[in-house]
């Protein structure tokens, strides 16, 4: 059997290597740093953890409907497919960093594209 | 079988089964079974919420033994040595005994042996302990009035074998604890003392890591016992303590670390003051704000933040987005009691 996407990328050790790299350029990125301003540093570390793992293929326990909820207030304040693009750019750009080879970074691209849709509302 | 032994019942699959003991009550974990499914199905309070490591709601604390590397997976390292794990990523390699994050607190009699003033509106408070209070540098604990009235203070001074705690205790307008504390409180009087909590405290690793420490009024308190720590344990990289208020009579023990830094090449001092009146040898502005424009790049620093939640919370973003790494800033923001 093929190794999953998670494996091949490089697990949890992968995931710790790319968790601040990924935050910090999100946090840099005019376009979307408004939707962080009041959040709790050391909750969202954990959160873009959670993320990482699941945008990775890792085991994760998101259903749509947390999607929709954990993002429901963002929308209210204006969060639509620009700022998703956003987001999965810095992710795209800081696994680059990392040299993740770029056929890993297109799997993990389409699996943020499957969020889109719940993370926007629709 | 490892792990099985005589006293423990062991599961089909060869895994044992063990006791957690909490306070005077014990339960049995079922092999395979995580610490926070055991206590769950045992119907005990306990809070959760992610049940997968990520949100830390069902952080607990091992009171015996070390916890399974595996159930500390992402908390900090001084969380790690204190101990604490979570419940729903720990599946117990032996018996544990467990404090829960609300469980009520052991106090400790303690005996006011000081009490001066370092500044127009900041006390010095030392209590004096019969036996060794263990604690790390950095760390608060609550004290209470005989009534119950109860409020956290951080601790200033490093673990002596005089076993006194050092406490910087600001007069709040209408703070009725502080006000106590200031007005009435002589020395001989007792004080009901926690046992030492929070988790921004040194540990003596990476000893030529950078270190920046950021306070504002008596956010001084933890960072000088951290300070101290530091120096003690002879870390060797360069120590930064950024002390601020908006006028100087404000500061205090400036001359005590104007002299420290005398004497430790390695140690710098920079008082900073953002209101009008700034004498010389004094950093005109903010602390956040002084203390930013002095570093280009925080790659590689350890960072501690105390004081003023506004300025903690805008730190925390800003040394992280400095390249400090988030598991190496560590704060304490000092909530006020409205009275």
């Amino acid at each position: 059997m093929s190794k999953s996407l998670y494996e091949r990328i490089g697990g949890e050790p992968a995931v710790n290597a790319a968790v601040d790299i990924f935050y910090r350029k999100v946090l840099n990125d005019d376009r979307i740093s408004r939707f962080f301003d009041n959040v709790d540093m050391e909750k969202q570390a954990a959160k873009q953890k959670a993320f990482l793992t699941m945008a990775f293929g890792g085991p994760h326990h998101y259903t749509g409907e947390d999607m929709r909820k954990g993002h429901e207030h963002l929308v209210k304040m204006g969060l639509d497919d620009s700022h998703f693009d956003a987001v999965v750019e810095d992710l795209g750009a800081t696994l680059e960093e990392l040299n993740v080879p770029q056929e890993l970074i297109s799997e993990v691209v389409d699996i943020c594209e499957t969020t889109r849709n719940d993370v926007l509302g629709r | 079988m490892m792990f099985a032994s005589k006293h423990h019942g062991v599961g089909f699959n060869g895994r044992a089964m063990y006791k957690l003991t909490i306070e005077d009550h014990t339960y049995s974990c079922q092999p395979d079974e995580t610490v926070l499914d055991a206590l769950l199905r045992e119907e005990v309070n306990i809070p959760y919420a992610c049940k997968k490591g990520t949100c830390h709601s069902c952080m607990v604390r091992s009171v015996d033994t070390l916890p399974p590397e595996t159930a500390q997976a992402g908390l900090k390292n001084t969380l790690k040595k204190q101990n604490y794990f979570l419940a729903c990523l720990c599946c117990p390699e032996q018996d544990m005994a467990i404090k829960l994050p609300d469980q009520s607190e052991f106090y400790t009699e303690g005996t006011v042996v000081a009490n001066e003033m370092l500044n127009r509106n900041t006390l010095l408070l030392i209590i004096a302990f019969k036996d060794a209070f263990e604690f790390n540098a950095g760390q608060y604990v609550n004290l209470q009035r005989p009534d119950g009235l109860t409020r956290s203070y951080s601790i200033s001074n490093i673990p002596k074998e005089s076993n006194t705690l050092e406490f910087h205790i600001r007069r709040l307008p209408n703070g009725r604890f502080s006000e106590w504390l200031h007005d009435e409180i002589k020395v001989g009087d007792s004080i009901a003392v926690s046992e030492p909590s929070g988790h921004c405290f040194y540990l003596p690793e990476r000893r030529d890591q950078g270190i920046l420490l950021v306070g504002t009024g008596t956010g001084l308190a933890p960072l000088a016992g951290i300070l101290t720590d530091a120096l003690t344990h002879g870390h060797s990289g360069p120590i930064y303590l950024f002390h601020g208020s908006r006028e100087v009579e404000d500061l205090y023990r400036i001359d005590e670390m104007r002299q420290l830094s005398k004497e430790h090449e390695n140690f710098h001092y920079l008082p900073c003051i953002s209101g009008h009146h700034v004498p010389e040898g004094f950093s005109r502005g903010r602390v956040n704000e002084v203390a930013l424009a002095s570093f280009t790049d925080l790659k590689g620093w350890r960072v501690f933040l105390c004081g003023h939640p506004e300025m903690v919370n805008q730190m925390k973003k800003m040394t992280f987005l400095k390249g400090a790494a988030s598991a190496d800033i560590y704060a304490d923001a000092f909530l006020s009691t409205p009275d």
